[in-house]
C-alpha cells in the first residue's frame, strides 16, 4: 500500500499511456474487422481463408511481433505505432471471426423481408444487418478489449511505457507490491472499459439487454 | 389404473398450474387430456412419472402412491413419448429404442432383438436400424419415439403431443398406427394434445381442460360432442362455429357430409 | 524480408539444432509446457464446467470470473509468482494454467448448454439418473464445443509459453530473450517461427480430432 501511495503519479502516467496504446488498437481492429467479416460472410471461398489466417495470426507470440514489426514498418523499436499495429493485428485475429459470426447470426427471413421492403444492399446493411448483428459484435468487441488491454503489457519488455513496466521493474528490483499493483491496475482497467462497452451497448441497442 | 387425487401444483412465483385435479385413467384405455397451451395438461402428465411433483395431493398407479417410488426406477417402467421425439442424436435408431432395456441391465443382444421387433410393430423398415435420427423424416423419428416408449414393455404410456410437429397427412397416419398398436397391446395411455380432432380420434376418455387444469368436461368422445357441458366446451369443440356442425347434402355422385360453412368434410358410406 | 532468410538459416544451422539448448530440445520443452498447462487447466476446468453446465447453477459467477481471468496480464502473473515462489517452472505454469482455464471452462459448460433441452428432458423421462444423463448424453454431445475450448486454450498457451523463459524456465522463449538481449533479430524471428510451426501442428491435431468426433457423434 505504501508503494502505491508513494508512486501514484507514476501509476497514473503508466495507466494513461497504457490506454493510449490499447484504445486505438481496439478501435482500429473493430473498424477493420467489419468489412473483412462481411466479405467472409458474403463469399463462401473467403470464409475459410480469412478465418484460418486470423487464427494463425493469434498463434504468433506477441514479443517477437513487437520486435520484428519495426523493421517491416520502418519505425524505431520503441515507437508506439509498432505496438498499436501489432495489437490491432491480434485484435483483428479475434474480431474478424466475431464479425463474420455476428453477420451470419442475422436471420435470413429478416434479410429477405427487408430486401422485399425495398432496401438497397448498402441501405440494408446499415439499417438492418449491422444493428441486428450488434449483440454478437459487442460480445466479440468485449473479448478484444479485455485481451488487448492485457496484451499491451508484453510490449514493456522492449521498454515501451505502459502498466507492464511495473512488472519488469518490480521483478528486476524484487518489489512484489509493484508487480501486484501492475496486475490489479491492468485488470481494473480492462473491467472498467468492459463495463463502459456494456453500457454503450445498452444505450445503442435498447431492444436487447446486454447479456451477462 | 392411474388416479389423480386432489393434486395441486403452484410455483414459488405464485402461478397455479394445477388446482384440485381429480381423475381416473382406466387400465388398458386411452385417456386424452385436451386443452389450450398453458392449461396445465403437460404438468399433469409429468406428475405421473414424477418429472413434476405435485405441491399437494397424490398420484396413484393402482395401489401405489408414486411419491413413494424413487423417480428413476419409476420412469423406467413408464413409457414416455414427446413432441420431436427427443431422440439422442448421437445414437443409432436401434440404440435409441433399446435405451431403457439397456439401462435396466438387459443384455445387448436381447435388447436389440426386442428393438427390432418394435421397429416392425411401429412400421419402420429394418434397414433404418443403423441410421441416425437426423437421417430420418419427422414422421419416422416419431415412430422411433413410440417404439422407444414401448421398449421396456411398460403398462403405462405417457404421450405429450407426440404428433404435434409432423404434417397433417403423416399425423393421420401415425394416429391410425397408434390405434392399431393400442388394439394389440392395450396399454394404459395418457395422451396430451391441444388438437380436438386428435382427441376425438384417439381417446376412449376425453378430458377437456380449462386454465388451471379445471375439468370442463370428461367423458367419451360421443358424450362430449353430443352433450357439451357448457359454452366453453362447445366453443372448444368448434360447435356453433360450423366446423363440427355437419349435415348431409345429396350430389349426383353420392351423399356428402358438409360442415356449417357448406364446405365438404367427407362423404357418406355404408359401414364396414 | 532479409531477416526472414536469416532466421530460416539460423534454424537450419546444425550448430543450433542439437544439444540441451538446441532447437529440438527447446521445442520439445515448449510442447511439454503447453501440454502440461492445458492438462492441468482441464483437470480444474472440465469438472467445474460440467457441474455448471449440468446444474445450470453458478453460471453468472463462472462467466464473470473467467472474464476477470482473461483480463489477467500473463507477464504480470509470471513475474509475481516468480518473485514469491522463486524462478523455475512453477511461476510460468501457474500463469499458463490461469490463461487456459477460461477457454476450457467455457468449452465445457457451453457444450452442455448448447444441447437441445428436449433431448435432456427425454433422457430424464426415460429414467436416466443425473449421472447417466451427464455421462451418456451431455458429455458426448458436448464434446465438439469442449474440443473447441481446448483448441483455443492450447493456441493461447503455445504462443504465451515463450514468457516462461523470462523467469528462468526453458522452452522456445529462451531463444527469444537471448535474441532480445543481444539484439539478434534473426534468432528472435527464428524462435517466433518455431512457435508458429508448433502451433500449426497442434492446430492440425485438433482439426483432425474435431472432424473425427463430428463424424462419430453424427451431429452436423
Amino acid at each position: 500500500m505504501t508503494w502505491v501511495l508513494n508512486n501514484l503519479e507514476l501509476i497514473g502516467s503508466r495507466t494513461l499511456s497504457h490506454l493510449l496504446l490499447a484504445i486505438p488498437a481496439i478501435v482500429a481492429s473493430f473498424v477493420l474487422a467489419l468489412p473483412l467479416g462481411w466479405v467472409a460472410n458474403r463469399y463462401r471461398w473467403s470464409r475459410a481463408t480469412l478465418l484460418t489466417a486470423a487464427g494463425l495470426l493469434y498463434a504468433i507470440p506477441s514479443l517477437p511481433l513487437f520486435v520484428v514489426l519495426p523493421s517491416v514498418l520502418g519505425f524505431g523499436v520503441r515507437d508506439r505505432i509498432n505496438v498499436i499495429v501489432a495489437l490491432t493485428l491480434y485484435g483483428l485475429a479475434l474480431m474478424v471471426r466475431s464479425a463474420a459470426d455476428a453477420l451470419a447470426s442475422v436471420g435470413m427471413p429478416v434479410v429477405l423481408s427487408s430486401t422485399a421492403l425495398g432496401y438497397s444492399a448498402a441501405g440494408r446493411f446499415f439499417a438492418v444487418e449491422l444493428p441486428l448483428a450488434g449483440p454478437v459484435l459487442l460480445a466479440g468487441l468485449r473479448v478484444v478489449s479485455v485481451s488487448t488491454i492485457s496484451l499491451v503489457t508484453v510490449s514493456s519488455l522492449l521498454g515501451v511505457d505502459n502498466l507492464g513496466l511495473l512488472f519488469v521493474d518490480g521483478f528486476q528490483r524484487g518489489i512484489i507490491a509493484e508487480v501486484l499493483t501492475g496486475i490489479m491496475a491492468t485488470v481494473a482497467l480492462a473491467l472498467i472499459v468492459d463495463g463502459l462497452l456494456v453500457l454503450a451497448g445498452r444505450a445503442l441497442m435498447p431492444w436487447t439487454k446486454a447479456r451477462r | 389404473m392411474i388416479r389423480f387425487q386432489d393434486v395441486c401444483k403452484s410455483y414459488p412465483d405464485g402461478t397455479e398450474a394445477v388446482r384440485d385435479f381429480t381423475l381416473e385413467a382406466p387400465t388398458g384405455k386411452t385417456t386424452v387430456l385436451v386443452g389450450s397451451s398453458g392449461c396445465g395438461k403437460t404438468t399433469l402428465l409429468r406428475m405421473v412419472n414424477r418429472m413434476v411433483d405435485p405441491t399437494s395431493g397424490a398420484v396413484w398407479i393402482d395401489d401405489e402412491n408414486v411419491a413413494d417410488v424413487p423417480p428413476v426406477p419409476l420412469r423406467r417402467r413408464i413409457g414416455y413419448v414427446m413432441q420431436n421425439a427427443g431422440l439422442l442424436p448421437h445414437r443409432k435408431v436401434i440404440d435409441n429404442i433399446a435405451t431403457v432395456p439397456l439401462l435396466n441391465g438387459v443384455p445387448k443382444a436381447q435388447a436389440h432383438a426386442r428393438a427390432a421387433e418394435l421397429m416392425e410393430l411401429v412400421g419402420l423398415e429394418a434397414r433404418q436400424a443403423n441410421r441416425y435420427p437426423d437421417q430420418l423424416s419427422g414422421g419416422q423419428q416419431q415412430r422411433v419415439g413410440v417404439a422407444r416408449g414401448l421398449a421396456a414393455d411398460p403398462n403405462i404410456l405417457l404421450m405429450d403431443e407426440p404428433f404435434g410437429a409432423v404434417d397433417p397427412l403423416v399425423r393421420a397416419d401415425l394416429q391410425a398406427e397408434l390405434l392399431r398398436i393400442q388394439r394389440e397391446l392395450e396399454k394404459t395411455i395418457v395422451f396430451v394434445t391441444h388438437d380436438i380432432a386428435e382427441a376425438l380420434a384417439l381417446g376412449d376418455q376425453i378430458v377437456i381442460l380449462a386454465k388451471g387444469a379445471r375439468i370442463a368436461q370428461a367423458g367419451t368422445p360421443q358424450q362430449v360432442v353430443a352433450e357439451p357441458a357448457d359454452d366453453f366446451v362447445a366453443d372448444f369443440l368448434g360447435l356453433g362455429r360450423g366446423t363440427l356442425d355437419l349435415h348431409l347434402r345429396e350430389t349426383p355422385t353420392g351423399t356428402l357430409v358438409v360442415d356449417g360453412h357448406g364446405r365438404p368434410a367427407g362423404r357418406l358410406v355404408e359401414p364396414g | 524480408m532479409n531477416y526472414f532468410s536469416q532466421a530460416i538459416a539460423w534454424i537450419a544451422d546444425p550448430a543450433n539444432a542439437s544439444g540441451p539448448n538446441g532447437v529440438w530440445a527447446r521445442s520439445w520443452e515448449h510442447l511439454w509446457y503447453t501440454i502440461l498447462a492445458v492438462v492441468l487447466a482441464s483437470v480444474i476446468a472440465i469438472p467445474l464446467g460440467y457441474l455448471v453446465g449440468h446444474t445450470g447453477r453458478g453460471r453468472g459467477l463462472v462467466v464473470a470470473s473467467s472474464g476477470a481471468a482473461r483480463a489477467l496480464p500473463t507477464l504480470g502473473v509470471v513475474t509475481l509468482v516468480g518473485l514469491v515462489l522463486g524462478v523455475g517452472l512453477i511461476a510460468p505454469m501457474v500463469a499458463l494454467v490461469l490463461l487456459a482455464v477460461p477457454s476450457v471452462l467455457a468449452g465445457a459448460y457451453a457444450g452442455i448448454e448448447a444441447i437441445d433441452p428436449r433431448t435432456v428432458d427425454a433422457a430424464r423421462a426415460m429414467g436416466m439418473s443425473e449421472w447417466q444423463i451427464l455421462t451418456r448424453v451431455e458429455m458426448p454431445l458436448g464434446l465438439p464445443l469442449l474440443i473447441g475450448g481446448l483448441r483455443s486454450a492450447t493456441l493461447q498457451v503455445v504462443a504465451t509459453a515463450t514468457l516462461a523463459a523470462y523467469v528462468g524456465a526453458g522452452g522456445l522463449g529462451r531463444f527469444l530473450f537471448l535474441g532480445l538481449k543481444t539484439q539478434d533479430y534473426p534468432q528472435m524471428l527464428a524462435a517466433a517461427l518455431l512457435v508458429v510451426v508448433l502451433a500449426l501442428i497442434l492446430e492440425g491435431v485438433f482439426e483432425i480430432s474435431e472432424r473425427v468426433t463430428a463424424r462419430r457423434l453424427h451431429t452436423h
